[in-house]
């Protein structure tokens, strides 16, 4: 029989470096076994990663296309996958298979345009890779406004790259806030939906939301109330995947499958869809 | 047009046989009509349709999609595959070889599902026109001609004999080279037979049975509709349906640590079942309602949204005799596709 080259059959890819960003979201890099990106991705794209054994499971990439070098994924732990991962050490083999989904519009909706990031706890994971995007290609876009919130300071992701990097980047304003007090912590407190809407961003820009499901709900309305309309907020979602191809028939939202037409959506493309997310 | 003596069928498969491997539907020791393979002395069962769909042939309930060998922090992949070379199927009604159109819209639009592509390019379907449609029929709701079953050879039958017709260059090909075991016919016998069926098909219960209401775009119509909750109230979520139906298709990976390895597995699913959306996030669809829901929306609006107004239902009544409830798609059909169906 000759060798079938399915797209279900993953490559082997090689855990590099694993950072500790809170105490349950790690960041995992990972490359093939001769050291290179196991393949391209546009920001707002999912890769399968798998454990032999344990199971396989979709996740969105960190890092930029812009890194030539290695892939990073931002996990937190929360099943049976993400459980694992968080008790390997570096040089660790996995499987990885993708790159799925449609993109963020990078280079053609975004473009030119300020913009506007609102994340939650993990959801950051998908828009850092849109964020670190915009900053390699700064000319190609307007003003850049970074809201993030988490339950405390210690659960923000890669804090350090966001104070030293991001921070002191030009034309880029980043606002962070947790929801409760914390001893050591003189920034913002209270809920990303309430900060966004005292922030009151002027409506000429394009924003792209996520977080868990009920951050995003609220700050979307949010953002209708300051005047945005859906056609100019983006979103990501999240539904329980197995080929990442658009025919194992989980993830679907109506005719829509998640996994394939999303995970990236305009806001005004999900009121079409029927509410089942 | 070529026939065979009906009492002579078994040197046909004979010959099939010498040239590739030969599936034909056979009584099993139940009385109930499954494909197997042809030896000698394998009887062809005349019963209208197999318990399961002839989708097993492309699209198996497991299939081993590749195999890995772990030591230490390594991994190794083992590309593993015992697909069929090449085998010939006789006896598929057209509602199931209507059933492969819809599963390759799924399985062949990129990126192409490699198994089941290599599945299908190695099969010559013989079709069998319907004789006695059943009460449970009802194909000619989604245009299915059971008189003019299609394929790679087209076949009929009356009392004395089988008559063949090759379709495709596969099917020319290998009749050509079973060909000492056919005599020649004109087209009249065949045409005799078509037209009693089509006026069997029209005396059928559900023969006029309309799925018209539904398809392309006609979520936000059937989505929220309150008849969802008393079609699916009695639904036990065991997944039957979904296991007999030729054109579900709806899998799960898993692996399976042998002790010495882990083999990878793609086995059907059922969107039936309370953990076929379960995230460790959450669970979009909590109550049987709604797998119920997406079963039948995806069946009559959400398939056809995606594939030119195609249903992803072929009418052949599978479901209504195995459903422990009797529960269906006709059901849902008359209940919420207007007064036109009574």
């Amino acid at each position: 029989m000759a060798n079938i080259n399915d797209p279900l059959i993953p490559v082997i890819g090689v855990v590099t470096d694993i950072r500790i960003d809170t105490p349950d979201v790690k960041t995992f890099r990972v490359v093939t076994p001769d050291g290179k990106k196991a393949f391209e991705h546009k920001p707002g794209q999912c890769a399968m990663l798998s454990m032999p054994g344990v199971g396989e499971a979709m996740f969105s990439i960190t890092s930029s296309p812009t890194n030539k070098e290695f892939m990073e994924f931002s996990i937190k732990k929360c099943g049976c996958v993400t459980q694992w991962l968080h008790q390997i050490e570096v040089g660790q083999q996995i499987t990885i298979r993708g790159p799925y989904g449609h993109p963020f519009p990078v280079d053609t909706a975004f473009k030119g345009k300020d913009l506007l990031f609102i994340a939650g706890g993990i959801g950051l994971a998908p828009l850092r890779s849109v964020i670190n995007y915009v900053r390699f290609y700064r000319e190609n876009y307007g003003k850049v406004d970074i809201v993030y919130g988490s339950r405390s300071k210690d659960d923000l992701v890669d804090y350090k790259e966001i104070i030293d990097e991001w921070c002191n980047d030009e034309g880029i304003n980043v606002h962070l806030t947790i929801d409760r007090e914390q001893e050591g912590w003189d920034g913002h407190v209270g809920f990303v939906p309430n900060y966004v809407k005292e922030l009151g961003f002027d409506t000429n820009k394009v924003a792209i939301i996520c977080g868990p499901p009920i951050m995003i709900k609220f700050t979307l309305a949010g953002l209708t109330e300051l005047g945005f309309d859906k056609t100019q907020v983006y979103t990501t979602m999240e539904l329980r995947m197995k080929c990442g191809i658009g025919k194992c028939g989980r993830c679907n939202i109506g005719s829509k499958y998640v996994c394939k037409d999303g995970p990236v959506f305009r806001c005004d493309e999900l009121d079409e869809l029927p509410d089942e997310y | 047009m070529k026939k065979i003596l009906k009492k002579n069928l078994q040197n046909l498969f004979a010959a099939i046989s010498k040239e590739t491997d030969l599936f034909l539907p056979v009584l099993n020791s139940a009385k109930n009509a499954e494909f197997k393979k042809w030896t000698e002395g394998t009887e062809y069962s005349e019963e209208l349709n197999t318990v399961r769909s002839a989708k097993d042939f492309f699209f198996p309930q497991t299939e081993n999609i590749c195999d890995f060998k772990t030591s230490g922090k390594n991994i190794e992949i083992i590309e593993n595959s015992e697909l069929p070379e090449n085998f010939a199927v006789f006896g598929v009604r057209a509602c199931d070889l209507k059933s492969f159109e819809v599963l390759d819209n799924v399985f062949l639009s990129e990126p192409v599902d490699s198994f089941y592509k290599t599945r299908r390019e190695n099969a010559v379907i013989f079709t069998m026109a319907c004789n006695r449609p059943k009460e449970t029929c009802f194909c000619h709701t989604f245009n299915i001609n059971a008189a003019d079953p299609k394929g790679d050879v087209e076949c009929f039958e009356d009392e004395t004999y089988v008559y063949l017709n090759p379709l495709t260059q596969k099917g020319k090909d290998l009749l050509n080279k079973v060909t000492s075991a056919l005599e020649d016919e004109t087209e009249e016998p065949v045409k005799k037979i078509k037209a009693e069926i089509e006026e069997r098909l029209k005396n059928l219960p559900l023969y006029n049975l309309s799925a018209e209401s539904f398809g392309s775009d006609k979520t936000e119509e059937f989505f929220n509709r309150k008849e969802w909750d008393e079609l699916s109230e009695a639904c036990l979520g065991c997944g039957t349906c979904t296991f007999v139906c030729p054109t579900c298709q709806c899998y799960d990976i898993k692996d399976f640590n042998t002790g010495h390895g882990v083999k990878r597995f793609r086995c059907w699913d059922s969107c039936m079942y309370s953990d076929f959306t379960k995230m460790s996030a959450g669970q979009p669809r909590t109550h049987q309602k709604e797998r119920f829901r997406q079963r039948f929306m995806h069946k009559l609006v959400y398939y056809p949204t995606n594939n030119n107004g195609m249903f992803s239902c072929v009418g052949c009544g599978r479901c209504l005799k195995k459903c422990p409830i009797s529960m269906n798609i006709v059901k849902v059909i008359k209940k919420l596709g207007g007064t036109a169906n009574g």
